[in-house]
């Protein structure tokens, strides 16, 4: 029946080729419908700009393989989770039962990634999460239709605890986003830091989105610490940051926090006042391989503007999904393959080799410490120190 | 713990001199016009991206501040003179238009600026801290609490030594008195709605590089200019200013101490004050 098919194709393909050799989709267009993926990213509220920004990686993936993988076409069906989990099970929910997606990538928020996945997970449809830390998802709560392409964050934080004992300063004050990223992550520093030696002189949480964080800072100044070990992303950062400037802080208290406080989005927006803040992250700007260069130079080209971690994790979300498709030669509708081909999958990143930890299906990656500076008039972040390959233990 | 509460305090007086700008247009507005203008915190925000987009391609916060009430003050006028006054002693309606006007505001700018929260940097002169021996303290909070208080007393001078604030002050004791004196309510009222919605665009510059600028901000400080008017007493400058003064501070430690109550401790006050003195703390009890 199989072959029955392909040999009419074949023959109306041939009977077409005039017609067929005025699109450059048309092999693929005469075989099969498009691979839908649907993307489910903030692009309201305050991490709007983060959903913009792995939107755009993931186009730059997809414009470096044709928006083809497997021999067949790719489609993004994007919406907007708005920062906020109730919305993001909705248009999931959305994508799934309306738009018939074949796969799901996205998710901004770790709370929204705890939202939706007992759905996905009694739906088996695959989920490549792009951004979201929580670590559960790969844990406790994993799910075999779950992959998490970005980092996890423990993973993220953990090794920076004994870091920053070690370089500077073991009174550190804890600030934190006051929901799953910002208390998980927190609790991984803190494990790191305290068998380090390390003493917390106060913990902090503030609500997403704040505008104002001049009580916080108040807060900072008043118990005097060596560094200040802020997990705050989007907006947050932004405003943190600044105020923290406003303030003089940055003159004798140092910034040792989450590799989201010191990304490129938030540096263009505050200017030189961050310079010399330690970070931690999977990706830094002056890593010298060629996937990192080509990666930095095509970003370049079609934004004119400086890459950073979002638009990495955009596109190694895509690098990734193309892998699998292409494993499975396209075939999304045998789960079992295409999940077993997510398992393996290895893929040579601009942060250097990453490979899917198949019984967590959490990446396995390096993590850095970097810091921010102005490099050829650029604001960046260079490369201090390299923490090693590090796995979550699930 | 004594520089806490000093940077604390000063940190809520700043927050409150912002309420004040806005909460003296409301009062302002409300005397003369008899309208609660619920598009006054659109107005702020309008100032504040107006104050953006302007500042950053004049190259000059400064010129920004003078420009942008204009503008803004303008529109208010505009929206006075089509809008409200033919609506005049309808006051349901008036407020309903208000209301509308707020959305269209807010939705229109959320089109032209974008969904990101947005940070302004404060002029160069202002960035950065002031040091006084071991105090540190960010000198841009301080303009805009030295601001407030010359601007108050600005006010006050204006409203009882000059004729358009005696105007201002007949037509909001007695409209139908003042119109047989001589005076046109319709005239100042106009103004009065320019100088109010001015006001508030005013504040919306001021306050962009003190907090940040997003959709949503609009409804936020309506909400907490009218909490304001409430506790102060609507239609004297005096009631707003101490009633922003004491908001400002309510806000500023409950967000320091009990930062999930915050909000709460704002409305519970607002309560308090409707339950003992309907009339705000330093309103007029009507007759």
């Amino acid at each position: 029946m199989a072959t029955v098919q392909r040999r009419q194709v074949v023959k109306a393909g041939l009977g077409l080729m005039g017609l067929a050799a005025s699109s450059r989709f048309s092999f693929s267009l005469a075989q099969q419908d498009p691979i839908r993926i649907g993307v489910v990213l903030s692009y309201s509220g305050p991490y709007a700009r983060l959903g913009q920004e792995i939107t755009r990686g993931m186009e730059l993936y997809l414009d470096k393989v044709g928006y083809q993988a497997g021999g067949r076409r790719i489609q993004l069906l994007r919406e907007d989770e708005e920062a906020d989990p109730a919305v993001a099970v909705r248009k999931v929910r959305k994508l799934v039962e309306q738009d018939r997606v074949d796969l799901l990538s996205g998710i901004i928020l770790s709370s929204s990634a705890y939202g939706i996945r007992d759905y996905v997970h009694e739906r088996q449809i695959p989920l490549v999460v792009a951004n979201a830390q929580a670590n559960g998802i790969t844990r406790e709560r994993r799910s075999p239709y779950i992959f998490r392409t970005s980092i996890s964050a423990w993973q993220q934080h953990y090794p920076m605890g004994p870091w920053v004992a070690q370089n500077a300063g073991k009174r550190v004050f804890l600030l934190a986003l006051d929901y799953a990223f910002g208390r998980e992550a927190t609790a991984a520093f803190k494990e790191g830091f305290l068998q380090a030696g390390g003493e917390p002189v106060a913990e902090l949480y503030t609500p997403l989105g704040s505008t104002d964080y001049s009580a916080v800072i108040s807060r900072i100044a008043a118990a005097r610490p060596e560094a200040v070990h802020a997990v705050l992303s989007g907006s947050d950062a932004v405003i943190f940051l600044r105020q923290f400037s406003q303030f003089g802080l940055n003159r004798t208290v140092r910034l040792a926090v989450s590799g989201e406080v010191t990304d490129e989005t938030v540096l263009e927006a505050i200017g030189d006042a961050a310079v010399g803040a330690m970070s931690t992250n999977q990706w830094v700007y002056t890593l010298n391989n060629s996937a990192n260069r080509e990666f930095i130079r095509a970003y370049r080209q079609k934004y004119n503007a400086v890459p950073n971690h979002f638009a990495l994790r955009g596109y190694d979300a895509m690098q990734f999904i193309v892998d699998a498709i292409n494993t499975v030669q396209g075939d999304v509708t045998n789960r079992q393959r295409l999940l077993r081909a997510f398992e393996s999958a290895k893929i040579i990143s601009p942060r250097g080799f990453v490979q899917m930890d198949s019984v967590t299906n959490n990446v396995i990656q390096r993590v850095y410490v970097r810091e921010v500076a102005r490099i050829d008039g650029i604001l960046t972040n260079r490369l201090l120190a390299d923490l090693g390959v590090i796995r979550d233990p699930g | 713990m004594a520089l806490l509460f000093l940077t604390q305090l000063l940190n809520s007086l700043a927050f409150a001199m912002l309420l004040f700008l806005l909460a003296l247009g409301l009062s302002l507005i409300f005397g003369v016009a008899c309208v609660i203008n619920l598009a006054h915190g659109a107005f702020y925000l309008l100032g504040a991206y107006l104050g953006l987009a302007l500042g950053s391609s004049l190259g000059s916060f400064w010129l920004a501040l003078g420009l942008v009430p204009l503008l803004v003050g303008l529109l208010g006028v505009l929206v006075e003179r089509f809008l409200l006054r033919g609506l005049h002693g309808q006051e349901l309606e008036q407020v309903l238009i208000t209301i509308g006007l707020g959305f269209v505001l807010a939705d229109l700018l959320r089109a032209f600026f974008g969904a990101a929260i947005r940070s302004v940097p404060p002029p160069a002169e202002l960035a950065g801290p002031l040091l006084l021996g071991s105090f540190v303290y960010p000198k841009y909070p301080l303009f805009v609490l030295i601001m407030g208080v010359l601007l108050f007393l600005l006010v006050r001078l204006l409203l009882t030594k000059t004729p358009f604030g005696v105007q201002v002050r007949a037509v909001t004791a007695d409209p139908g008195m003042a119109s047989t004196l001589g005076i046109q309510p319709a005239r100042v009222s106009l103004l009065t709605f320019g100088i109010g919605t001015a006001l508030a665009g005013m504040g919306g510059v001021v306050g962009a590089p003190m907090i940040a600028l997003a959709p949503g901000l609009d409804a936020q400080m309506t909400l907490f200019a009218l909490i304001v008017v409430v506790i102060g007493g609507l239609g004297r400058i005096e009631g707003a200013f101490w009633g922003a003064i004491l908001v400002g501070l309510v806000d500023g430690f409950g967000r320091l101490f009990l930062p999930q109550l915050a909000m709460f401790l704002i409305f519970a006050l607002m309560a308090l004050v409707l339950a003992l003195r309907p009339e705000g703390l330093l309103g007029r009890r009507m007759a």
